[in-house]
């Protein structure tokens, strides 16, 4: 069976290669000067996006587990971030016999504290989730991702708190560790690159640990790594609880940062929008996540005229880079230029 | 009027063939998504499309040229087979000797296209479709009111299942096609045009999609989303038959029909998600699926 990723070339030592390097200074650079030129909130909405491609990436690409549900870790932890920041108080049902409300009187909550909240929402949906997921192999694994997270979007259409069609809006963005005032567009933007480079450089560190050299071993060969004596399952759930997690944090500051959650970021469709981020950029590439996001959403910013034509354009970016283009943006580049990125 | 369980009978036969409804439609599409998969290893994201194409063919075909319920039920089918067709000779046949994953990213995208094009032109909005004057009326059962139409669909679409079963398990076309999907080199070798069955079992499987469509038209209104959710709900379903049998997906795809409009008696909330929770009890307790072989 062929990989979903082409065999990276073979990983000389653990430390970054010089094209690693490079490429991740020019990234640094660019994120410092394009706030002179390019909209902040624009890219703002990016970087979260490209959080979110990343911890997708680290499944698809380095785990070689196809989740189609990965709307449901960012849409959740969205709500749960804007919730916290807004309202602060926690209501869980609970049955004992009958329904009953656990209220948690909370005050809203600082940024700080809502995005931590909604990211272990993820994180802990996430371990369901894996766990049932895991489960089955290949194209079921797919199916099951898909069918959970719908579940969960029903859930959510319903559920008091995230304001059904209307979604939680005017989420305060709050004042963080209590000296950083978000309302400013500037400090706003340093605070999301900030927690940006921390995602990028954890999964740049998980994909380059004993663990990660374990996750892509189970993906060319599966059977093998269990042999080795290896217990697959448990590196397969961890894989996806950190891919949760990571895609919480994404979603969480998205709802900071954009000052609203709603069932968008919920749904099938922003399921596949961070596969076709992650499929444009470059599946198993560090880079090409971060790539995929900032076309797809320059895309979408761009061509917001055009309307329904946008949801014909994607779905022919998906059929040409899959019969054409499987490396990705910088997949391609690296395979040319014969580098790691 | 009886009561059964504390609940009224009109209401709890009328969740009955609400749930045998939808599990006419469940079963065909899961029965059309395990033939393609079982052919083409791929598993066809674009079903749900094709489902709602088939309803649009219908729409259209009464709209502008006045053909009713009977042709549309023949010609629909015939028309996305067609494109199906089209779509595997040129897009599908070139992903078979890669990973599964890129053919549900293919068919992901053609569904996407499909959509947005149909939303483009028809709106958001249900269009209706009326039922045809043959099949209007029912029957007063006595203890419920049975709509001719909807009568109709549960026979026909069990009659449909039932003959693809039959053919696909008991007649030596269907032998070929089940002795291609375990080894399609040799049954080449045996002078057997392999690569023209598969084009014909993905456009046979469309078409059922189509067919589907059709039927839905009268009871759904004809929207361009109408495919997209019920299709992640039909994926639910085979995850919990397993794709391996024939019988085991209209099994699976009737019976969650039947519990999901019970469930709808005793708890409307639930209804929608009672198959995903169904999905994960099955994950838990028999991985494989019910009528699944282990992978």
């Amino acid at each position: 069976m062929t990989s979903v990723v082409a065999p990276l070339s073979p990983a000389k030592g653990t430390a970054a290669s010089a094209s690693e390097q490079i490429a991740f200074a020019l990234m640094v650079g660019a994120l410092l000067v394009a706030p002179t030129f390019i909209y902040p909130l624009f890219l703002m909405k990016a970087l979260c996006f490209a959080m979110f491609a990343c911890a997708f990436n680290l499944l698809i690409g380095y785990g070689g587990l196809v989740s189609f549900g990965h709307a449901l870790y960012f849409g959740w932890a969205s709500y749960v971030a804007a919730h916290l920041a807004k309202v602060g108080k926690v209501s869980l049902p609970y049955w004992v016999g009958t329904w009953h409300w656990l209220v948690i009187p909370l005050p809203p909550l600082p940024p700080e504290l809502a995005i931590l909240g909604g990211t272990v929402v993820a994180g802990l949906i996430g371990l369901v989730a894996g766990a049932l997921a895991i489960r089955r192999q290949g194209i079921y694994f797919a199916m099951i991702t898909l069918a959970l997270a719908q579940m969960m979007y029903l859930v959510a259409v319903r559920a008091p708190f995230t304001g059904g069609e209307d979604g939680i809006q005017a989420v305060p963005r709050g004042t963080m560790f209590a000296t950083l005032d978000l309302s400013n567009q500037m400090t706003m933007y340093s605070v999301v690159v900030v927690i940006f480079l921390g995602v990028f450089l954890l999964i740049y560190r998980i994909i380059h640990s004993p663990f990660g050299e374990v996750l892509k071993a189970i993906r060319e060969n599966e059977p093998r790594a269990v042999s080795l004596g290896y217990k697959t399952d448990r590196y397969k759930l961890v894989a996806f609880v950190l891919s949760a997690l990571l895609a919480g944090v994404a979603g969480s500051t998205k709802a900071i940062v954009l000052q609203i959650a709603s069932l968008t970021d919920v749904n099938w469709p922003m399921s596949g929008e961070v596969v076709l981020m992650t499929l444009v950029g470059g599946m198993g590439t560090v880079f090409g996540p971060v790539v995929g996001a900032s076309v797809i959403i320059a895309m979408q910013d761009y061509l917001a005229y055009v309307g329904q034509w946008v949801t014909v354009i994607q779905g022919s970016i998906f059929v040409i880079c899959v019969l054409l283009f499987r490396r990705g943006i910088v997949g391609e580049i690296a395979n040319l230029l014969r580098i790691r990125l | 009027m009886f009561e059964i369980f504390g609940v009224p009978s009109q209401a709890l036969f009328g969740q009955l063939l609400l749930g045998l409804i939808n599990g006419s439609f469940y079963a065909l599409l899961s029965l059309g998504l395990a033939v393609i998969f079982g052919m083409l290893n791929i598993i066809n994201f674009s079903h749900g499309a094709q489902y709602m194409m088939g309803a649009f063919v219908a729409f259209l075909l009464l709209q502008y040229m006045n053909l009713g319920y009977w042709l549309a039920l023949l010609i629909a089918p015939i028309v996305v087979g067609c494109l199906g067709i089209v779509i595997e000779r040129v897009l599908l046949r070139r992903l078979y000797r890669l990973d599964h994953l890129y053919g549900l990213l293919l068919t992901f995208g053609l569904a996407l296209i499909i959509e947005g094009v149909f939303r483009n032109y028809f709106g958001s909005a249900g269009l209706p479709y009326r039922v045809p004057e043959s099949l209007q009326g029912g029957y007063n059962l006595g203890f419920m009111f049975l709509p001719t139409y909807r009568a109709w669909v549960i026979a026909f679409s069990l009659f449909v299942c039932l003959t693809t079963w039959f053919v696909i398990e008991r007649t030596n076309l269907g032998s070929y096609l089940r002795a291609a999907t375990e080894n399609p080199s040799l049954v080449r070798a045996f002078g057997i045009n392999v690569p023209r069955m598969i084009t014909l079992t993905y456009s046979f499987g469309v078409g059922l999609a189509a067919l589907a469509g059709v039927m839905a038209a009268p009871i759904y209104n004809v929207s361009p989303q109408m495919g997209s959710e019920l299709i992640i709900v039909v994926f639910a379903v085979v995850v919990i038959g397993g794709m391996g049998s024939i019988m085991g997906a209209i099994v699976t795809g009737f019976g969650l029909g039947i519990i999901e409009g019970l469930t709808k008696v005793f708890s409307p909330e639930a209804s929608n998600t009672v198959i995903f929770v169904i999905m994960a009890v099955v994950l838990l307790v028999r991985p494989a699926g019910l009528f699944g072989r282990a992978t």
